[in-house]
C-alpha cells in the first residue's frame, strides 16, 4: 500500500504555505514530519486528510483520491486536546466509526471501542466526561478514536505533544507496531527529534512549506540540515548501538533564509 | 497504561466485560431519566387539561376526554375545543423549543444560544404588530393573517441571517452576530410600530408579544404538530453527526462530518421550529434556552436521547407555566410568556451559580 503525494500546493489567502510537495508513503512504514514552527506540517496532513482546499494529487495504491473520498480512508488526529464537550470517552471513541452509528449501536461495536480504549489502559475511563480528564489522557483517547476507525492511512498532527515520557514512549511503540502489523501508512507531525529518530522508519524534513529533505534518519539528521532546517548547530551521535541522538549546541545567529 | 499497547494490540484487544457494563449502566442511568421526564409530562398534560377557570372536576373532565356523549355539551366545549387544544399546543410549542434550542448551542457551539437567537423572535413580533396596526386581513382565512406575517418575517430573517453567515463560511462567530444585528433590526422596526400605534392597538401588540397559549385551536394544532413532525424527521439522520459537532468544528471534521453543510441544514430546521413556535402563540422567551441545560443534566450529550429528552423538558417547562398560569390568578389566564420568563430567569441563575461550564 502506498500514498503518493505529487505536487501538493495549499495557499491562505495569497500565502503560499505548502510550495510542489511531492512524495511517497509506504505502509508498514511509520513517517515522522519534522520542521520547525511554521513550517507546514499540520497544513500539510490538514491537507492530505482532505480539511483544505489544495491544488496537487493524492493517490492511495495508484487510485487518485478526490477530497472529499479521503475521509473514508485516511484518519486525521487534529494537534489540539481542548474539549469542552460533556460527551463520555467511549462515545468519543465511537463517533471514530461515525458511518456506522445508527439510533441502534451494535453490541459488538461498543465491545470494540472499549477493547479499543482498554488497549490503551483507558478503559476505567469510558464513562467519564472527556473535559475531566486530563489533557494527556485526552490526547490519548483521541488517539483512540483515530486508531478506532481502522483507516488505511492514519495521519497524527502531534501525537505525543500532551503526553508524559513513558506515554510518548508507549504510544510511538503502538504506533509502530500497528503500521508493522497490519499495513497502516501512518505518517506524523513530531517535534522530538530523537523520539522521531528512534521511532520513525522514515523522516521528512519540511522547511517553509517545501520538502527539505527525506529519508531514514541518519540521512536526514546531519549537522548541515539541521542548520538549514532549525537554525541551530547541534551534535549528531550514536547511543546504545546504533540510535542516533540530537544534541542541540546553540541556536545560529540568523536563521536561514526561507528559500 | 496496560501491558497491550507494548504489545501492539491497539485495536483488537479483548474489551473488559466490568468496563462495558459501566457504560451500559450509564445508558440506562440516562434511560431512565427520559423514562421520568416522560412520566412527569404525562401527569403534566392530565394536570393541564383539568385545570382552569371554568373549576370543572377531575371526573367531569376525564368523563368529557374518553366518554362524551356522557357529559354536558358546555363541558365537551370546554375540554375539547379550549383545553384540549390549549394542552396540545403548549407541548408542541415546548418541544419545538427545546429542540430548536439544543440544535442551536449545538451548531454555534454556545451555551447562551436559544432558538431566537438569530433574531426569530424580533421578526415575528414585527409581522405581528404591522398586522395589528394596519388591520389587513386575508380575504378567507382571516385567523391566519397575523401567523403567516409573522411567519413570513421569520423566514426574511432567517435569510438575512444566512445571507450573511453563508458569505462567511457559515462559521458560529458570523451567525451569532448576524442574527444580534438581525434581533436589533426588527426590534427597532417593532418599536417603531408600537410608537405610531393608537394606545388600543398597541395594547393589542403588547399583548401578543406576551405570548399567549389561548390562540390555541384546532384550527392551528396540526400546523405546529406538522412542522415539529417534519423537523423532527429532518434531524434523524444526523444525530451521531451533531453529537460528533460537540467535539468543535476541527475534530468533527476529522472523523467526517461536512460540518458546513450540517450546520445550514439544522439553521434551517431550527428556522422551522421557531417561526412554527411562535407565528401561533407569540413570543415565549427562555423555554428554547433553560429546556436544552436540563435535558443535558440528564441524559448527557448523545443527541439521540438528549434531542427527545429536551423534547419532553421544553414540553414539561410549557405545561408547568399553562397550569401556573390558569392558577395564578383564579378566575383569569395569564399569558405563558410572562410565566415562563418568570420560572425561566431564576433558573437561569441558578445555572450561572453552577458556574463551571458543568454540563455544557
Amino acid at each position: 500500500m502506498t500514498l503518493r503525494i505529487d505536487a501538493l500546493g495549499v495557499c491562505y489567502g495569497a500565502s503560499p504555505i505548502i510550495r510542489h510537495f511531492s512524495d511517497t508513503w509506504r505502509g508498514g512504514e511509520l513517517t515522522a514530519l519534522i520542521g520547525c514552527n511554521g513550517a507546514g506540517k499540520s497544513t500539510l496532513l490538514k491537507a492530505l486528510a482532505g480539511l483544505l482546499p489544495a491544488s496537487g494529487g493524492v493517490s492511495l495504491d495508484g487510485a487518485g483520491l478526490r477530497a472529499d473520498e479521503r475521509g473514508a480512508r485516511i484518519a486525521y488526529m487534529p494537534q489540539e486536546t481542548g474539549a469542552t464537550s460533556s460527551l463520555t470517552v467511549l462515545e468519543v471513541v465511537l463517533l471514530g466509526r461515525l458511518r456506522s452509528l445508527g439510533m441502534r449501536v451494535p453490541a459488538g461495536l461498543i465491545a470494540e471501542a472499549v477493547g479499543a480504549l482498554d488497549a490503551f489502559g483507558l478503559a476505567a475511563l469510558q464513562t467519564r466526561r472527556i473535559d475531566e480528564i486530563s489533557g494527556g489522557q485526552r490526547q490519548l483517547v483521541f488517539l483512540t478514536q483515530a486508531v478506532f476507525r481502522a483507516p488505511r492511512v492514519l495521519l497524527l498532527d502531534e501525537p505525543t505533544a500532551a503526553l508524559d515520557l513513558r506515554h510518548q514512549l508507549l504510544v510511538l511503540e503502538s504506533l509502530r507496531n500497528l503500521a508493522a502489523s497490519t499495513g497502516t501508512i501512518i505518517a506524523m507531525a513530531l517535534h522530538d527529534l530523537n523520539l522521531a529518530a528512534q521511532f520513525a522508519d522514515r523522516l521528512v524534513a519540511l522547511h517553509d512549506g517545501a520538502l527539505r529533505a527525506a529519508g531514514r534518519a541518519e540521512e536526514v539528521l546531519t549537522g548541515p540540515n539541521l542548520m538549514d532546517i532549525y537554525g541551530i548547530e547541534a551534535d549528531v551521535v550514536r547511543v546504545a548501538g546504533a540510535r542516533l541522538q540530537v544534541m542541540p549546541l546553540r541556536a545560529a545567529e540568523r536563521v536561514a533564509a526561507p528559500s | 497504561m496496560s501491558h497491550d499497547i507494548a504489545k501492539g494490540g491497539a485495536v483488537s484487544a479483548a474489551p473488559s466485560a466490568p468496563a462495558d457494563r459501566s457504560y451500559r449502566a450509564l445508558v440506562q442511568r440516562r434511560l431512565i431519566w427520559l423514562g421520568g421526564g416522560l412520566v412527569i409530562f404525562l401527569s403534566l398534560a392530565i394536570v393541564d387539561i383539568v385545570t382552569g377557570p371554568s373549576m370543572l372536576g377531575l371526573a367531569e373532565v376525564v368523563n368529557a376526554l374518553f366518554a362524551p356523549s356522557g357529559a354536558s355539551s358546555m363541558t365537551r366545549v370546554i375540554v375539547h375545543d379550549i383545553r384540549l387544544p390549549i394542552t396540545c399546543m403548549a407541548i408542541l410549542v415546548g418541544m419545538a423549543l427545546g429542540m430548536g434550542g439544543v440544535h442551536m448551542q449545538t451548531i454555534l457551539g454556545n451555551p447562551l444560544a436559544s432558538p431566537y437567537t438569530l433574531g426569530f423572535s424580533a421578526a415575528a413580533g414585527f409581522g405581528a404588530a404591522i398586522v395589528i396596526l394596519t388591520g389587513i386581513a386575508l380575504p378567507v382565512v382571516p385567523w391566519l393573517t397575523i401567523p403567516l406575517s409573522a411567519f413570513a418575517m421569520c423566514l426574511i430573517a432567517g435569510g438575512i441571517v444566512y445571507f450573511f453567515a453563508r458569505m462567511q463560511g457559515m462559521s458560529p462567530e458570523v451567525m451569532v452576530l448576524a442574527g444580534i444585528a438581525t434581533l436589533f433590526m426588527f426590534q427597532a422596526a417593532q418599536s417603531l410600530v408600537q410608537y405610531i400605534a393608537a394606545p388600543e392597538v398597541l395594547q393589542a401588540i403588547v399583548f401578543w408579544l406576551f405570548g399567549s397559549l389561548l390562540r390555541a385551536s384546532w384550527s392551528n394544532v396540526p400546523i405546529v404538530a406538522a412542522v415539529v413532525a417534519l423537523a423532527t424527521l429532518a434531524v434523524l439522520p444526523n444525530l451521531w453527526q451533531l453529537t460528533a459537532l460537540r467535539l468543535g468544528d476541527g475534530r468533527a471534521a476529522a472523523i467526517g462530518v461536512n460540518v458546513r453543510s450540517l450546520r445550514i441544514r439544522i439553521f434551517a430546521v431550527v428556522a422551522m421550529l421557531t417561526t412554527g413556535a411562535v407565528a401561533f402563540v407569540g413570543t415565549i422567551g427562555f423555554v428554547g434556552l433553560v429546556a436544552p441545560h436540563i435535558a443535558r443534566m440528564a441524559v448527557g450529550e448523545d443527541q439521540r436521547l438528549l434531542l427527545p429528552m429536551a423534547a419532553l423538558t421544553g414540553a414539561n417547562i410549557m405545561l408547568s407555566a399553562s397550569v401556573l398560569s390558569k392558577i395564578i390568578s383564579p378566575g383569569a389566564v395569564i399569558p405563558i410568556g410572562i410565566v415562563t420568563a418568570v420560572i425561566g430567569v431564576p433558573f437561569l441563575f441558578f445555572l450561572i451559580m453552577r458556574g463551571q461550564r458543568r454540563n455544557w
